[in-house]
């Protein structure tokens, strides 16, 4: 299944595009999402412990399962104000 | 969880420079006797390194959703007549005002309080992000530590 991503600031620098699609087979986790950016977008790969996921507009944990119409985004720590 | 829709607050993110006066006239009540307003601003000096000018960007979408919940979670705690937050984006100058949080309640100490923590969780939950410009000629977007974005919230009063 293909996932479209949003990325922001240093993570869409590094991606070089404003969203990105994630290609997954199988299992649909975070972890999983996670690790096929890394290996899709691999300058992505250096910072992606770092980066964080949104899915639908809430913080996602690793173990999340990711449902077919999210909307996904990965970004750095935050850093308004 | 108080839903933040009944009350009217103001939560925006601009393009334009904030009217904190505007803003501050906003949260105004007969019921309240304090108001605070804070202030974010651009900042010349960061650890001995001059920065020239700042520029923000949002997802703002979730920015908005989750300043939304930083209002509600504010209502729970403290006795909070009016509130606003006013997120700026875009490209900032020094001096300029980043970030505005209103807040006015019956009493002093309440207010102080809610403001801090509104400030405070912005800063570590909301999705937006600063670049900086530095007197050498660099640029940086500004990541602070990689830690849980979801911190337990503060005990209430």
């Amino acid at each position: 299944m293909d996932f479209q991503v949003k990325m922001f600031a240093r993570a869409r620098d590094l991606a070089d595009a404003d969203s990105v699609t994630v290609a997954l087979s199988g299992s649909c986790t975070i972890a999983d999402l996670r690790r096929a950016l890394s290996e899709q977008y691999p300058a992505l790969q250096p910072v992606m412990t770092n980066l964080l996921i949104a899915v639908d507009n809430q913080y996602a944990t690793d173990e999340m399962p990711i449902a077919p119409q999210a909307e996904i985004a990965c970004f750095p720590p935050v850093s308004g104000g | 969880m108080k839903n933040y829709t009944e009350f009217n607050d103001r939560i925006e993110l601009t393009d334009a420079l904030i009217d904190y006066t505007q803003l501050t006239e906003a949260i105004r009540t007969h019921q309240a006797g304090a108001i605070i307003l804070f202030l974010g601003t651009v900042r010349e000096m960061t650890q001995g390194r001059q920065t020239l000018c700042l520029d923000y960007e949002a997802y703002p979408e979730m920015a908005l959703a989750k300043m939304r919940e930083l209002a509600g979670e504010t209502r729970n705690q403290w006795p909070v007549e009016k509130l606003g937050i006013i997120h700026r984006l875009g490209h900032l100058e020094l001096g300029e005002i980043s970030v505005a949080v209103a807040v006015s309640c019956p009493h002093r100490k309440h207010a102080f309080e809610a403001g801090q923590y509104l400030i405070d969780r912005l800063k570590e939950v909301v999705p937006i992000w600063k670049k900086e410009n530095w007197s050498d000629g660099t640029t940086a977007w500004v990541h602070p530590g990689s830690g849980s974005p979801i911190p337990l919230q503060k005990g209430g009063t």
